[in-house]
């Protein structure tokens, strides 16, 4: 102590010591330029080189677009530079002139308000069921998925009815015996082998043919009488609720048999509606169709009837019978190694090589045909991806329950691994929409088919007609590609917070 | 009371009802023969109706057709063609229009794949916006609407020769594409050429050396010096000696086109570019997810070993993103080459559009040539994919895991 304390400090202060800069800004407009953007050589290097390449394309792109657009005009000479000398961007005008083809083709003018019908139907159907908290998803899913596709039919080609489920299952039927019967007669002319297969085919198809015998009778009488669609919608009603009665029971109440009158009810209005028992609204050929039409029936048709191929393959991928497996091992890998115009020209030129002579098939419809098995293949490997990602213990847990298979997949594992995938089959939705611009190669006219058409008009042929043209497609492109690729953020992060700490 | 044991169950027997019928036994069997019956007989339909069907149209099947006259031109043939020959001729030479289309789209596609991906992880704020808004515009168009564009507007927008934007006098860039100097060969090409594969060999041989002598006596050699050295002095010693290996002949305006030089078709310049610019936009998200895979931790203990930030990138944190990265990339690189069939909206001469377009309208053989067309296609794919997984396994061994 006396030591410590015996010690003069050698150095006292005096005064203050002068103030130090403060630390740097970090936060707010300054600090995020000094510390994202400025804060070495390289950095200030990487900025000025992102500075220019913004310059030289958003500043061209908006002067394009907006600064030296013409907005009004009646054709090429109003966006001449020559006319307004001055420097000429985008040519709205031509866009104006060729809306309604970009929209609806060659659809006939007075008819055009089906189109407009079912695109107001479609955006009513799909917007509850994009939005979580809107309620009845099971109903909605169901008017959206099988009652709208049917509808949106009969409103966009028009055309009517000669009759209902009965007469198409005595038809598919009798046709499917027929085949049969004709395939076992022909084996039969064979060699001995031959004759071996041959002889049992026919011998089933004969039976089969006598067990539909009364099936047929009554499509035959119902064709005769007076007003079939009618008849044979109040036969195929009675015939079902009395299905539906038997197997639920009636201990469990009457919903599903109400369900199912109210759903028959709803066919008879809508038939009674757009008189598809005299005839329809008139015929428009899917030839006249045409621009965002084409591109959305595509689409849309594409989605929805991949989803139910996918599935279906990927759980015969997953499947322990063999041969099964190998068949949608072989399907998927071979819809997936060959480009999808390759699949729209086999469609095209070779499917009907494939079909009974007497039996054509629309232009359109082969291509969603191929559409349909191409997204369905990609489709099952998402879905595999899904049906991977769950739990054995689920599937032990439900087969130790007593489950059987159907109910096991149906009830316990789809649907997780459906939730699982979402985001990847929005992704696949998304290359399907945009997949569906190849159809303009096989001389349909969607949105880019009309694009290029457009072009062909000399009305309109400016310098600056294309890049126009290209603006105003590629617009609505990116406005549904992103908006999907939007939702399916959104999903995802909703799916997944329980995750989130 | 003795319960007497039962016998164990036939080994056979459940042995022959997996084999046959899967976990589900003789159910799955029955499952099993009944697929079969329907696919055999939707088999049969289809082939007894196309049968039908071209004998009512009299069209002969058979590949007879591919030893037949063609008789049209194509554009741009890289193996030696002329009308005369056969539609097998016309199909290789759309065969290799197509691969190299292939070959130079993925190699400008995961160039500037990566670029962009680095460029998302900046830390720079403007350039991560830049990659990011990139990313979205690309992948959110269509391609064929990207191939158009090129073509149509950037391309088609481009002067006629005589007004041609040129470079040294010697580059044009017009709407008949790019003209370029075409390298002629001249007398020192061969000592070039021997001198060149030299130095190749021994740049590829080098590092592994440097390798194994890291491991012998753990003294590390800087290999990049050498390489570089040996590619450029040795070609350029082989010139001193030898005399210059080739000249250019420099492409001049004659009448209304080019005369001399090479010419770079303009479907083709956009084909690749649309392809290119396209696929390296899903590249770039596939090389960011891989970067991003690995923990941070790595290139943490990469610093506190003492690597530079370059070192840790290169031999710690890449070698494991390339894990996640390289199955998905396979992938893009099997659907640029697909996409490549895309060529035919433009009248690139590519396998799809010489073969599957004017060969089956010239000949109505629709099911032999989409049946080829589809089976070429088919075969890289597969070829690819077996190459990318075996590439990837040997990643995977070399990573020990």
């Amino acid at each position: 102590m006396s030591e410590l304390g015996s010690i003069t400090p050698a150095f006292v202060r005096a005064e203050l010591v002068p103030e130090r800069a403060a630390p740097v800004k970090t936060t707010g407009f300054i600090g995020v330029m000094r510390g994202r953007l400025f804060n070495s050589p390289t950095n200030i290097l990487l900025t000025i080189v992102g500075a220019l390449l913004m310059y030289f394309t958003v500043v061209p792109t908006v002067k394009f677009l907006l600064v030296d657009a013409v907005w009004t005009g009646s054709n090429r000479t109003d966006c001449l530079a020559e006319t307004l000398h001055r420097d000429v961007g985008a040519c709205w005008p031509f866009v104006q002139a060729k809306a309604s083809q970009f929209v609806y083709g060659f659809y006939p003018q007075p008819e055009r308000w089906r189109v407009d019908l079912t695109f107001a139907l479609a955006a009513l159907l799909l917007l509850p069921l994009l939005i979580p908290r809107a309620p009845a998803k099971t109903l909605n899913a169901g008017l959206f998925f099988v009652a709208f596709p049917v509808l949106a039919f009969f409103l966009l080609h028009g055309g009517g009815l000669q009759g209902f489920m009965v007469s198409w299952t005595a038809d598919l039927l009798s046709g499917l015996v027929g085949s049969l019967g004709e395939a076992g007669s022909e084996l039969a002319r064979g060699g001995a082998l031959a004759v071996g297969i041959g002889k049992p085919v026919l011998w089933i198809a004969t039976a089969l043919s006598w067990l539909i015998a009364p099936l047929v009778w009554l499509r035959d009488w119902i064709a005769a009488s007076g007003q079939p669609v009618w008849i044979d919608l109040g036969l195929t009603a009675l015939i079902v609720t009395a299905l539906v009665a038997v197997l639920t029971g009636l201990r469990n109440g009457g919903r599903p048999l109400l369900m199912t009158l109210a759903t028959f009810i709803g066919i008879a209005v809508v038939i009674a509606w757009l008189r598809l028992d005299r005839g329809g609204l008139p015929i428009v050929g899917t030839r006249q169709w045409g621009g965002l039409l084409v591109t959305l029936v595509v689409s849309v048709t594409g989605i929805v009837a991949s989803m139910p191929i996918g599935i279906a393959l990927a759980l015969g991928r997953r499947s322990t019978i063999p041969l099964i497996r190998l068949f949608s091992v072989g399907f998927i890998e071979f819809w997936r190694g060959v480009p999808l115009i390759t699949v729209l020209f086999f469609a095209t030129y070779m499917l009907p090589l494939f079909l009974p002579g007497n039996f054509t098939i629309d232009g359109l419809m082969r291509v969603l045909i191929g559409v349909a098995l191409f997204a369905g293949a990609y489709n099952a490997e998402v879905v595999r991806g899904g049906l991977n990602a769950i739990p054995r213990g689920q599937a032990e847990a439900a087969s130790a329950l007593g489950l059987s298979y159907a109910k096991t997949t149906g009830l316990i594992v789809l649907p997780q691994a459906l939730r699982h995938v979402i985001p990847g089959l929005v992704n696949s939705f998304i290359a399907l929409f945009k997949d569906t611009s190849l159809v303009s190669i096989v001389a349909l006219f969607d949105l880019l088919g009309q694009l290029r058409a457009a072009f062909a008009d000399p009305t309109w042929s400016t310098p600056t007609t294309l890049f126009t043209g290209f603006a105003f497609t590629g617009l609505i492109y990116f406005v549904f590609c992103f908006g999907m690729s939007r939702y399916s953020l959104f999903v995802e992060h909703r799916l997944n917070a329980h995750r989130r700490t | 009371m003795a319960i007497d044991a039962r016998p164990p169950p036939s080994q056979f027997g459940a042995r022959l009802r997996r084999a046959l019928g899967g976990r589900s036994g003789w159910k799955g069997l029955i499952a099993q023969l009944l697929f079969v019956a329907v696919l055999c007989w939707i088999g049969y339909a289809i082939v007894d109706n196309a049968r039908d069907n071209l004998t009512n149209q009299r069209i002969a099947s058979g590949f007879g057709f591919m030893s037949q006259t063609a008789g049209f031109g194509v554009s741009q043939t890289l193996i030696p063609y002329a009308e005369s020959d056969s539609y097998t001729r016309v199909f290789l030479v759309g065969l290799v229009n197509t691969l190299v289309v292939s070959v130079i789209g993925i190699f400008f596609a995961t160039l500037l794949g990566f670029l962009v991906a680095l460029g998302r992880l900046s830390p720079n704020w403007l350039i991560a916006r830049i990659a990011g808004g990139y990313v979205e515009l690309i992948r959110n168009l269509p391609l064929l609407f990207q191939i158009l564009f090129w073509y149509l507007a950037v391309l088609g927008a481009l002067p006629g020769p005589r007004q041609s934007v040129s470079v040294f006098d010697s580059f044009f860039l017009s709407n008949r594409g790019i003209v370029v100097p075409r390298p002629v060969g001249e007398a020192g090409l061969d000592g070039f050429l021997v001198a060149l594969l030299i130095a190749v060999i021994a740049a590829i041989v080098l590092p592994i050396y440097a390798r194994r002598r890291l491991f012998d006596t753990g003294k590390p050699m800087k290999v990049w010096p050498w390489s570089v050295g040996l590619l450029i002095g040795l070609p350029l010693i082989a010139v001193l000696i030898f005399g210059r290996p080739f000249g250019f002949e420099i492409p001049a305006l004659k009448g209304f086109n080019f005369a001399g030089g090479a010419r770079i078709a303009p479907e083709f310049v956009a084909l690749t570019l649309a392809l290119a610019t396209y696929t390296a936009g899903f590249i770039a998200e596939i090389v960011r997810a891989g970067i991003l895979s690995v923990h941070k931790g790595q290139m943490e203990a990469g610093a506190s070993l003492g690597l530079s930030r370059g070192a840790t990138l290169r031999l710690v944190v890449i070698p494991q993103a390339m894990r996640v990265i390289l199955p998905p990339l396979t992938n893009q690189y099997l659907n640029l080459t697909k996409n490549s069939s895309l060529a035919v909206a433009i009248g690139y001469p590519d396998l799809f559009s010489v073969f599957a377009g004017t060969t089956l309208s010239q000949t109505g053989q629709a099911i032999e040539v989409i049946a080829i067309t589809m089976g070429v296609y088919l075969l890289i794919s597969l070829i690819t994919s077996a190459l990318m997984s075996l590439y990837s396994w040997r990643i995977n061994r070399s990573m020990g895991a």
